[in-house]
């Protein structure tokens, strides 16, 4: 029972990051209609970035790597990191997809594996091969114990818990609540007409790309923190899981991709539990092709007409 | 709409036009088929008389035909039925695969490889089958990331089912059903050796022909043929009802089932017969190399293949082989020796004088996919219908195809002629006639054609 609800506790908090950056794949897909390939890798340069502000921080200033005040320096720098991916990812649209938007279909989902496999290089470049140990700023004391002594969770998971859910929190209210979120959903209904209506189209689709780079910088800050590890192929590896939480959140909801995730990591958790590690990406994927076939509205399908 | 076509004022096409270039063609096609039966004899003189010149080794024109292979397979997919699949290495994993199981001592079976290719063949087109009977409603985008998902599944179940055990649970007794640790696929240690192809004619080669790449030659002559007459199978479908089926579905798949086209069969025959290339192109890889190892057939294989397509020109069978040779020539041959004589070093030299460990163990080669990632992307934007385009393709992605259907003339001559001045689609942008050329409206799978 202790072990059911130990695997539980990392698969939630595994699916918060999932969600993260799921709603990254959600928001753009709900806007442009478009799988943007390079999103998780713009995540990757994230956890990349974080890398680097680490080594900075240890290295550069000189606060000793488990000291509280390396956490709160590393968490100081999520907003900085978050406006890098942010532009990334901007950027990207910018370059790769605004030239193709009238183009076939497949043409920007081409032009972003494109993309994705130059972002993936320029990690290679930057963090070299191989996996390799990220500076240990994230404390692993654990906090929290069950009845019969074993850990149950940490002070690491609750820093995961403390950065991704207000964030999550954040994005909800922004979308529902101001007049820019207000923009992106009428842009995602119909672009044309909130065009007619005097919504900037290009900037809403600029700042739907903003949004989700920041989201997935963030998932990168708390991924390299929380893995300890940094690794170029983190794009593809979390990148699939993202996509399937999205698409089983039903692909374009904001709550569904939150709940997706949470459901991802939970199936991901159990599986490295129960049944073996090298078999999760394959339960994953096989779930995503399932999901697909048979409910490719997603798990919380609300009649979406047109959109699967 | 109505003006929105000007009839050109010279419409009448050159009928000899036509024949000369069929003789061009074929002199050009001659010369080429010689040039590739030559080569391999005179590759060694030629390196010895101009070293300087990164000329490609016969292994290297052994994975290129490979790859054209592969290419073609997947130009019936993508290039004639539209359909973008991103999985496309599973087939290649799955041909290669039946073939090891078949031909190599891992099992203990060894079947001729001439009867081998043939089961490898039907094993990938029956698991297209599989997963495109179930899949082929989605729209799109979304099969791309279906197939995408299997590619990884396959190879993840070859890699994984190398050490399996799997028991009943505990309160149901804990019996073993399958090993412990049995051995089915050979995991990360792969399958080796496998049985290559022989052909049992002595001669100055011994007492048979060996087709493995202890014998590149021989092996670049085996596989050239496969090619050949996978590009002459390619050309009957194009030219067949069935491949005039698939471009109508590319096109509108509404209209294309209304017309009485029935869509599904149709496409689930493009994904089984692209997938059984694949399957044909994996047995000769796992003989040629006489072993296969899982990790190989990862996602980057399917996403090089969709590459030569994009570069070559989709649905163009001339520009998909061009395209394939052209890569992975690059790939195997150009950057490697760049990186050896030109960029390496230097590189190198910079990280250890900067004390980048990563700058000082620079190898180009690493950074392949760096260039395909931008080639795809420049390919999307500026040339979307690729360097080699069917005449056909070229036209529609300009915006021309109509003005080109109403006055018989190609779109090339009409641009040439520079007398359309304005194409308006329905859904088409309306053409600045000073700037740039209109975007291409949607031609492949609009919006409205999903489920």
């Amino acid at each position: 029972m202790e072990e059911l609800v130990k695997a539980l506790t990392i698969g939630v908090t595994n699916g918060l990051i999932i969600a993260l950056i799921a709603i990254g794949y959600t928001l753009v897909y709900g806007i442009l209609e478009l799988i943007n390939f390079a999103h998780a890798d713009v995540f990757m340069l994230g956890t990349a970035f974080t890398y680097f502000a680490t080594e900075l921080i240890v290295h550069g200033i000189g606060i000793p790597a488990s000291s509280t005040l390396a956490l709160v320096v590393t968490l100081l720098a999520l907003p900085i990191i978050m406006l890098m991916t942010a532009t990334i990812n901007a950027s990207i649209e910018r370059l790769a997809y605004r030239p193709l938007r009238n183009a076939p279909r497949l043409a920007p989902l081409i032009s972003a594996i494109g993309m994705s496999f130059v972002l993936q290089n320029i990690g290679l470049l930057l963090l070299g091969p191989s996996q390799k140990a990220v500076e240990p700023v994230l404390p692993r004391t654990d906090l929290v114990f069950f009845p019969s002594g074993a850990a149950w969770f940490g002070v690491d998971e609750m820093i995961v818990v403390g950065v991704t859910v207000p964030l999550l929190l954040a994005l909800r209210w922004f979308v529902a609540s101001t007049r820019q979120g207000k923009a992106m959903r009428a842009t995602a209904q119909d672009r044309e007409a909130s065009g007619l209506m005097g919504i900037d189209v290009n900037r809403t689709i600029s700042l739907t790309f903003l949004i989700a780079g920041g989201l997935a910088g963030a998932a990168g800050l708390v991924v390299a923190l929380y893995y300890g590890q940094k690794f170029f192929q983190y794009g593809l590896q979390f990148g699939l899981l993202s996509f399937t939480a999205a698409v089983m959140g039903g692909i374009g909801n904001l709550t569904g991709a939150t709940l997706g995730g949470l459901f991802v990591g939970i199936v991901a958790a159990m599986s490295d539990r129960f049944i073996e590690a090298k078999w999760t990406s394959v339960i994953v994927f096989s779930l995503l092709i399932l999901v697909l076939i048979f409910r490719p509205t997603g798990l919380l399908a609300e009649q979406q007409s047109e959109r699967a | 709409m109505t003006e929105a076509v000007r009839a050109p004022r010279r419409s009448i096409p050159n009928p000899l036009a036509g024949m000369e270039e069929r003789r061009r063609q074929t002199v050009i096609l001659a010369v080429i088929v010689v040039l590739a039966l030559v080569y391999p004899l005179i590759y060694r003189p030629l390196s010895n008389a101009i070293p300087a010149l990164p000329w490609p080794g016969t292994a290297v024109l052994v994975v290129c035909a490979t790859f054209a292979i592969l290419a073609l397979g997947l130009n019936i997919v993508m290039g004639f039925a539209g359909l973008l699949d991103l999985g496309y290495v599973a087939f290649y994993a799955i041909g290669a695969y039946t073939t090891a199981f078949l031909a190599s001592s891992h099992f203990g079976i060894h079947i001729s490889w001439w009867i081998v290719l043939w089961i490898a063949v039907a094993a990938a087109a029956i698991f297209g089958v599989m997963l495109g009977a179930p899949t082929l409603k989605l729209r799109g985008d979304y099969l791309a990331i279906v197939t995408l998902g299997f590619g990884e599944i396959v190879r993840l179940v070859f890699r994984n089912l190398g050490d399996i055990t799997i028991a009943l649970p505990a309160f149901l007794g804990g019996a073993v059903i399958l090993g412990p640790n049995a051995n089915l696929t050979g995991g990360n240690v792969g399958i080796n050796p496998i049985d290559p192809p022989i052909i049992p004619i002595p001669g100055p080669w011994g007492a048979s022909i060996v087709f493995s790449n202890q014998n590149v030659i021989a092996s670049w002559y085996l596989v050239l043929a496969l090619l050949a007459i996978t590009f002459f199978i390619c050309r009957r479908l194009r030219d067949s009802k069935l491949g005039r089926a698939w471009m109508a579905i590319r096109e509108d798949e509404t209209a294309a089932a209304a017309m009485g086209i029935n869509t599904v069969t149709t496409k689930l025959l493009a994904f089984s017969l692209g997938a059984s290339f694949s399957g044909f192109a994996g047995a000769f890889t796992g003989a040629y190399n006489t072993a296969i190892f899982a990790e190989t057939f990862s996602y980057n294989v399917s996403i090089l293949v969709v590459i030569i397509i994009i570069l070559g020109g989709i649905g163009s069978l001339r520009g998909v082989v061009i395209g394939a040779f052209a890569l992975l020539y690059v790939d195997r041959a150009l950057l490697p020796w760049l990186g050896d004589n030109i960029v390496n070093d230097p590189m190198h030299n910079l990280g250890v004088a900067t004390g980048q460990q990563i700058l000082a163990d620079f190898k180009l080669t690493t950074y392949n996919y760096l260039l395909f990632g931008i080639v795809l992307v420049i390919m999307m934007i500026r040339r979307p219908e690729g360097l080699f385009p069917d005449a056909g393709a070229k036209a529609e992605m300009h915006g021309v195809g109509i003005a080109a259907e109403v006055t018989g003339a190609t779109g090339d001559e009409l641009t040439a002629l520079g007398e359309i001045e304005e194409v308006s689609l329905d859904d088409a942008p309306i053409a600045d006639t000073n700037g740039p050329p209109p975007e291409p409206p949607s031609t492949t799978t609009g919006p409205e054609a999903g489920t």
